[in-house]
């Protein structure tokens, strides 16, 4: 019993984690239709930026993945803007945008290994190592802080979206450009910031990440199928999909692990989300 | 007047001299054609931190083996390419790196998964292949010019994991289970396997025996489902963010077995060490070599010094205990093969390595006839008194107690692990 409700629980807590990753990815290519495959690379970024901070001026990790979040969305924007001038505005955006972000990806990862090297980075604070035990159920403040921290960030982008002018204007700019236009917004606005907001969020996630396991430059590769599967099963631009998609492979991993063998996991992971997309193919919440 | 003249006569014939003295005495290095060494690294990529490290020992090596005038009387170069911790890119490396760039002698990268796909190469043009930590690659091609550096031992995949068993069967009151875990991943598979071997072989009861998948993210729910089943040895075979994830999982359920370790590269990293503090106390691994008195070689200390200094601001392990000393050291290998046969004959190589005992910077290296150590000195060293947030800590003796093999012990084993 105590197996199983431990399972659970650590796979809900991955899974808070794994939705902090796919939140930006749920903006750039569920909603504004961009295959960002550099998008892991940026969550990399905000590791670095968390391990110069805490191992140079002893800065928590979160704290400092927040207040490098409005840098990281004017990267953002910055970024959509070049790919919008050289390959949206004359539709080329779907296979050289692809290659885009690819070299994007490369030279976020060689960069960080000529300026800081190829060690294995991570960060230091004071509740990490530390557990909260109720019971039988243990909880790790490693897993934990991720997991109100990356609810926290979720649960705002999904309200500022929900819930202002400029949120719903960016759900409606991949559904409806010239009606957006005729409403007086400017589209090329709208997903520039829209851009900017997801990369902004990946500031976040990689502090979270830096502070459940090590980095290196390369690391980001290893959720990108993860983070466009939970986009895709989610239902390719639904927020809330997207945190029930992450929750569900974090928990599915986690059982798997428990009682089948972890080997499994990937595998019964991709084989939910298989199967859901053949019973459903808009995804979880997906609009058919 | 004449005399400025002839003073600016005497300067420039003076200054003509010192060019042709100059000439004239490093024409004997300089003048001759470079010997070229060629090979692939993991520079990028999931083995970078190594592949750097292992390449900054290797430079030191040549500059120390240029100052002494070269091999043969000629300098040494180095070829080499980025593999990126791709197999695929290694056997087109090594393509070039013969017929292109026409090395005059190949050394391997880093690790098994890299050093296995040069060998039909290297083999097809019978070349001497010292090779870089690959565990078991030669029980495959059964190469007889292959001379891997890592203190495996003649056996591997066994030797790799002897030590755990034989301390864990030394215990009292003996242990009677073990779970073993390991990543779904070339070495840590083969390490299992030799685990699973040598549980076997010692009477233990395997309890939990399975795989875990690189990419795995989170290890509370692996030692969960490990504690579930309470095994008395625990051994963990894995690369260094799951042998981060493995410790913090274990320290963080409570696992209460009474040895915890075994092959989990990456504490062997000074960053790692610092990071993890005293979640590693009583953990018992694997290492190569350690700053503990017994293991005190000739020219370790100096090589390390010069490491260290050269290792600065590079993003790279900063103390260099564990690869950096194996990456000069097959070097040296080569080095004296080359120097006593007067030769780049592979064949007199190879049996010059072949029936020599090498005096290098990590002790004495005899190769068996499978290219392997002729005996294993895989360590088993137990992390002891490691304070929090301290690197400076790990540079000297201590804190990693060496258990086993007895001729190289420098401490007595703490047991159980979970005190």
């Amino acid at each position: 019993m105590d197996l199983f409700v431990n399972a659970i629980v650590a796979g809900i807590l991955l899974g808070a984690f794994y939705a902090a990753v796919s939140v930006g990815l749920a903006i750039t290519f569920g909603q504004l239709d961009i295959v960002n495959i550099a998008h892991p690379a940026f969550v990399i970024v905000g590791s670095y930026i968390a391990w110069i901070l805490n191992s140079r001026l002893g800065w928590d990790p979160v704290l400092v993945g927040i207040l490098a979040a409005p840098a990281f969305f004017l990267v953002g924007a910055l970024i959509y803007r070049i790919y919008y001038a050289a390959f949206e505005r004359t539709g080329q955006e779907s296979l050289s945008g692809l290659a885009f972000f690819f070299g994007v990806m490369f030279i976020i990862e060689v960069v960080l290994i000529l300026v800081y090297g190829v060690d294995y980075r991570l960060v230091s604070a004071s509740y990490l190592g530390k557990n909260i035990d109720l019971g039988f159920v243990g909880l790790p403040l490693r897993l934990v802080v991720p997991f109100v921290v990356a609810s926290a960030m979720t649960a705002a982008v999904w309200l500022f979206l929900s819930r202002t002018f400029t949120g719903r204007a960016i759900l409606a700019v991949a559904q409806d450009r010239l009606a957006l236009q005729l409403m007086g917004a400017d589209p090329v606005r709208i997903k520039q910031f829209a851009f900017g907001l997801a990369i902004a969020t990946t500031s976040v996630a990689g502090s979270l990440l830096i502070m459940i396991g090590p980095v290196e430059p390369s690391l980001g590769r290893v959720y990108i199928g993860r983070a466009f599967a939970i986009v895709v099963l989610g239902g390719m631009g639904s927020i809330p999909g997207m945190v029930i998609a992450a929750l569900l492979i974090g928990v599915v991993e986690s059982f798997v692990s428990s009682f089948a063998g972890p080997s499994w996991a990937p595998a019964v992971a991709f084989g939910a989300l298989l199967i859901t997309l053949a019973v459903r193919p808009s995804g979880l919440f997906g609009r058919a | 007047m004449v005399s400025r003249r002839l003073f600016a006569r005497a300067a420039v014939a003076a200054g003509a001299l010192a060019f042709a003295a100059g000439t004239l005495v490093s024409a004997p290095v300089y003048a001759a054609k470079p010997l070229k060494i060629g090979f692939s690294m993991a520079l990028t990529g999931g083995l970078a931190g190594a592949g750097k490290a292992a390449l900054i020992a290797m430079e030191i090596w040549r500059a120390d083996v240029n100052k002494k005038g070269g091999l043969l009387g000629r300098p040494v170069e180095f070829v080499y390419y980025d593999d990126a911790t791709q197999p695929a890119k290694v056997p087109p490396i090594y393509t070039k790196l013969l017929n292109v760039d026409k090395v005059d002698l190949v050394v391997s990268s880093y690790g098994t998964n890299e050093i296995a796909p040069a060998m039909p190469i290297v083999m097809r043009k019978k070349l001497v292949f010292p090779s870089l930590f690959g565990l078991a690659v030669n029980d495959e091609f059964k190469y007889n010019r292959y001379f891997q550096i890592m203190p495996a031992g003649p056996e591997p995949k066994t030797d790799w994991s002897k030590g755990f068993f034989e301390l864990a069967l030394e215990q009292n009151p003996k242990p009677k289970t073990v779970a073993i875990v390991s990543a779904d991943a070339e070495f840590a598979l083969n390490a299992a396997a030799g685990a699973r071997k040598n549980a076997k072989a010692a009477g233990f009861i395997v309890v939990y025996d399975k795989t875990f998948p690189p990419s795995t993210t989170d290890f509370s729910p692996i030692v969960r489902a490990i504690e579930a089943e309470k095994p008395d040895l625990v051994y963990v075979a894995s690369y260094p963010p799951h042998s981060v994830g493995m410790v913090k999982a274990a320290r963080e359920v409570g696992l209460k077995a009474k040895m915890f370790g075994g092959g989990m590269v990456g504490l062997q990293f000074a960053a790692i060490q610092k990071n993890l503090g005293p979640q590693l106390n009583n953990i018992v691994n694997y290492d190569f070599w350690v700053p503990e008195p017994t293991l005190n070689f000739p020219g370790v200390k100096e090589f390390l010094a010069k490491y260290q200094e050269a290792a600065k601001g590079k993003g790279v392990d900063p103390l260099g205990h564990y690869l950096p000393p194996y990456a000069y050291a097959y070097l040296q290998v080569l080095e004296e093969a080359v120097n006593a046969t007067k030769s780049l004959d592979q064949g007199k190589l190879a049996a010059y390595m072949h029936k020599t005992t090498f005096k290098t910077v990590v002790g004495n290296v005899k190769f068996g006839s499978n290219g392997e150590w002729a005996t294993s000195r895989v360590l088993m060293v137990q992390f002891r008194d490691v304070k929090p947030n301290d690197m400076a800590q790990f540079a000297g003796p201590g804190k990693r107690i060496v258990l086993y093999p007895k001729a190289w012990k420098s401490g007595d084993i703490v047991y159980p692990f979970n005190q």
